[in-house]
């Protein structure tokens, strides 16, 4: 993320806000102490998106009433608000179970922490190293009607598995006549750049799975999101596949309702309403969209960008993206994963087909080069701010 | 070498007291000397013989000791094929009778022979063009009904493919079967998937799949929800010995015993994975040797003895409650069947080594033998049966050809739980195309949506 406090020019440099400054020292200061592994995202705390008091918190849209209504929020980051999830989904479900490589402990980014000592060895439990094996015994627990929750220690590594989901997870209704459904089954994954993963540490698999059909895809922002949004994909009568950016495990940190709640599959939301250009990404991505934007409106006065989170990518809210490119003629969208094939292609090719005669530019696609993830290189490979920046202005100024 | 080695030793055992470096120096030459003279190539069964009483307690292996012998560790012996049934239908030692009775010997008769009566002719139909795909069961008749008979209800089963007689003897009729061959709208897949590819949720039997192996882990995650349940019940699942190639197969053995999940894993080794015999397949010993090294209790049987297969079968579910735990049993067999309809066999195997087989070892008639000895069975009731049988099957045949294929609806039903709004716009999508080339999209052969 070095690109976040270090802009290319001196224009921009001029144009650098509170933000990027406080990015800046934010950064010189995880120079002297190293992160870790999973990657700390600088700046996430002073974001707009972040809902870091009760009130904003309870703002939040699609909380359930009651929720509202008790009030009660507590500080969680975003493993402690997946923590919580899971916790709340064991509490509640006598059929649930968390299993996957090293959960016992408390996992590799302590998302299990503490689970296995208050429900027990046999509904918390490690399993050996096998992601085909996690997947399919997944699968048979909620085929046998149980509520699996499965984790993948990182989505790089989801491919052994990528049989049983895509061949057996994803058809298990279909094919049976619904006789039988694996509803139950939940495959959580850390996923995304950490600014030091490389090949094997960064990836964002969200393409793959969005071209089966029977699978959902989901990818929380926040903690709030992140347990709403978990907790509903436990408990939707689907296989979902629920994925984690981890850069964002310490650094996002909001004030999260302690009740039980959940939030909408299916359905993007409207981060920040504007009327000349629509801008959408999902996880981690939205805080650099979010920057991106603040130095677009800055150098274009009267500028108005609206910022959408898609929060699942399969099924895709079309209705809610369509609207808003109607209302602005333009669409920005960027994701980490490569260009080819990205789930960006995915969304152009709908907005085009839907709002052709209302678009005043072609649809911005602003990804990952077509090339592995490199380590040396990440600065130059991710959709950083800048590129976002040159991608709106490519999109208003056509 | 050996000479200089020996006197390098001499020398250097002068010294060794007073230079501790030129004592761990010497103990290098004594062994090396030792190594020299020993012969590395020599296979023996038990380097154990000679090992010291302790051992280094490394975690991987806490109770290995050391030895002091390097030798190839190789299987010792073929692991033995447990039979009851002799080829003339006698128990061969008395203590291992099962002691089954007349209506359990009947019922498991009746059934392979209505099994081989319904292969023959959904075969034929295939071959005709009525059905697209057929697979048979011709050879391998016990391995289904003697593991099938042990089984209760509440045992989820994971089948491969060739499993028709496990679901036939639980309890799927002539006309269920016809009806997903059909793919017609009494299919309970509606249709969707090939032929063969039989489910039922009432006879707890998981809809098969084609991937290969896929079902091994599930059936340990399905084991293991039954554990947790507290159900005396076992996940029973069933591959061949080409499926046990798959990384799932691994997989699951391993998770099975680390799980500790009361899955039983049944392979029926016939022999061949399509062309593919079993000396392309491995070089092990079979697939009963795998499940020594995932530390899991494990059985070889003659799967062509439908009395062994049973108290196989019996003896591994009864464990696998009892202590949570896998069995591996492995059903020696021989597939007298093509692989499917897409084969011919003989582009592989001479037609001779097939009649051999079916003449020398058909699990069918070695039952019948010991049926007859009993008094169970006689060429009356053979007939009889075959007729009854036969006529049972082609009024089923007739019937499931005579009914309509399942509603065009549900091409879009059953992906989700729900239909979501994207699948509705794809629908009313063909649904247009439909209505402007009603002579293409014809939907004259289907039930009518509701």
């Amino acid at each position: 993320m070095a690109s976040l406090f270090r802009p290319a020019t001196a224009s921009l440099r001029r144009l650098a806000t509170t933000n990027a400054r406080q990015l800046h020292a934010t950064a010189r200061l995880q120079a002297e102490n190293p992160p870790p592994a999973e990657g700390f995202m600088p700046g996430v705390a002073h974001s707009k998106l972040i809902r870091g008091t009760p009130e904003l918190a309870l703002a939040t849209p699609d909380l359930p009433a009651h929720i509202v209504k008790d009030g009660q929020t507590t500080k969680m980051n975003l493993f402690q608000a997946v923590n919580n999830a899971m916790d709340t989904a064991l509490g509640t479900d006598d059929k649930a179970v968390v299993f996957g490589e090293d959960v016992a402990f408390g996992g590799v980014f302590r998302c299990t922490i503490g689970l296995a000592e208050k429900y027990g060895r046999d509904r918390v439990f490690n399993t050996p190293l096998t992601e085909q094996g996690i997947a399919g015994f997944g699968i048979g627990l909620a085929a046998a009607g149980h509520t699996a929750i499965a984790e993948i220690q990182f989505a790089d590594y989801v491919f052994p598995a990528f049989d049983q989901l895509v061949n057996e997870a994803a058809k298990y209704r279909y094919r049976s006549g619904d006789q039988f459904n694996v509803g139950g089954l939940t495959v959580r994954m850390p996923a995304m750049a950490v600014g030091h993963g490389g090949h094997y540490h960064s990836q964002s698999p969200e393409a793959y799975f969005a071209h089966t059909p029977g699978i959902k895809f989901v990818v929380p922002r926040s903690p709030i999101q992140a347990k709403g949004l978990l907790l509903a994909s436990i408990r939707d009568k689907n296989p979902v596949i629920f994925m984690e950016p981890k850069i964002l495990y310490r650094a996002a940190v909001e004030q999260v309702p302690v009740g039980d709640y959940e939030l909408p599959l299916g359905k993007a939301e409207v981060l920040k309403e504007g009327k000349d250009l629509t801008v959408i990404g999902w996880g981690s991505q939205l805080y650099i969209l979010e920057n991106a934007i603040q130095m677009a409106e800055e150098k274009h006065p009267g500028l108005s960008c609206e910022l959408i989170d898609l929060r699942t990518i399969a099924p895709w809210d079309v209705e809610t993206v369509v609207n808003s490119v109607n209302k602005t003629g333009r669409l920005v969208i960027a994701h980490e994963a490569p260009l080819t094939g990205g789930f960006a292609g995915e969304i152009a090719a709908t907005v085009q087909e839907k709002c052709f005669l209302r678009l005043e530019a072609p649809v911005q696609r602003v990804c990952g080069w077509d090339t592995p993830f490199p380590l040396v290189f990440e600065k130059f490979y991710v959709p950083d701010i800048i590129r976002c920046y040159e991608g709106i202005r490519k999109a208003i100024e056509y | 070498m050996a000479s200089s080695l020996r006197s390098a030793a001499t020398l250097l055992s002068r010294t060794a007291a007073a230079h501790p470096r030129l004592a761990a120096r010497r103990a290098l030459a004594t062994s090396a000397a030792r190594l020299q003279a020993s012969a590395p190539e020599v296979v023996v069964s038990a380097p154990l013989a000679h090992a010291a009483a302790d051992g280094p307690k490394f975690p991987g292996a806490l109770h290995s000791k050391y030895t002091h012998e390097l030798a190839f560790i190789k299987q010792s012996a073929v692991l033995p094929t447990y039979r009851v049934l002799d080829q003339d239908g006698q128990i061969v030692d008395a203590a291992q009778d099962p002691h089954v009775d007349e209506a359990w010997a009947v019922k498991v008769y009746k059934t392979m022979v209505t099994l081989n009566t319904m292969d023959m002719i959904l075969y034929e139909a295939q071959r005709q063009g009525r059905i697209s795909f057929y697979m048979t069961n011709y050879g391998e008749e016990a391995t289904h009904m003697g593991s099938a008979a042990a089984l209760e209800l509440d045992d989820i089963i994971f089948g491969q493919y060739r499993e028709a007689g496990v679901l036939m003897y639980r309890g799927f009729t002539i006309d269920e079967f016809m009806n997903q061959c059909y793919s017609n709208v009494h299919d309970y897949g509606k249709g969707r998937q090939m032929p063969v590819h039989y489910g039922s949720n009432k006879l707890n039997f998981q809809t098969i799949s084609s991937p290969l192996g896929t079902q091994l882990p599930q059936a340990v995650g399905a084991a293991y929800a039954l554990k947790r349940a507290k159900k005396p019940n076992v996940a029973m699942c069933y591959f061949g010995e080409g499926a046990a190639s798959e990384g799932d197969f691994h997989a699951a053995l391993n998770m099975a015993t680390t799980t500790n999940s009361p899955v039983l894993f049944f392979c029926r080794n016939n022999g061949f994975a399509i062309s593919t015999p079993v000396s392309d397949q491995y070089r092990g010993d079979g697939i009963a040797a795998r499940g020594i090294g995932y530390g899991m209790h494990t059985l070889r049987v003659d799967g062509n003895d439908v009395l062994a297969v049973y108290r196989a079968t019996q003896l591994a579910r009864k464990h696998a409650i009892e202590h949570s735990e896998p069995v591996l049993i492995e059903a020696m067999t021989y597939r007298v069947s093509h692989h499917s309809t897409s084969d011919d066999s003989s582009a592989y195997r001479s037609k001779r080594e097939v009649e051999d087989w079916k003449a020398r070892d058909n699990p069918v008639t070695r039952f019948r033998k010991y049926m007859e000895a009993k008094g169970w069975w006689d060429q009356a009731k053979e007939d009889k049966h075959k007729k009854e049988t036969r006529k049972t099957v082609l009024a089923a045949f007739a019937k499931a050809e005579r009914e309509p294929k399942p509603p065009v609806v549900d091409l879009f039903t059953d992906v989700y739980d729900t239909v979501p709004p994207h699948l509705r716009e794809q629908e009313k999508e063909l649904h247009a195309l439909m209505a402007k080339y009603p002579d293409h999209y014809s939907t004259a052969a289907y039930a009518p949506s509701k």
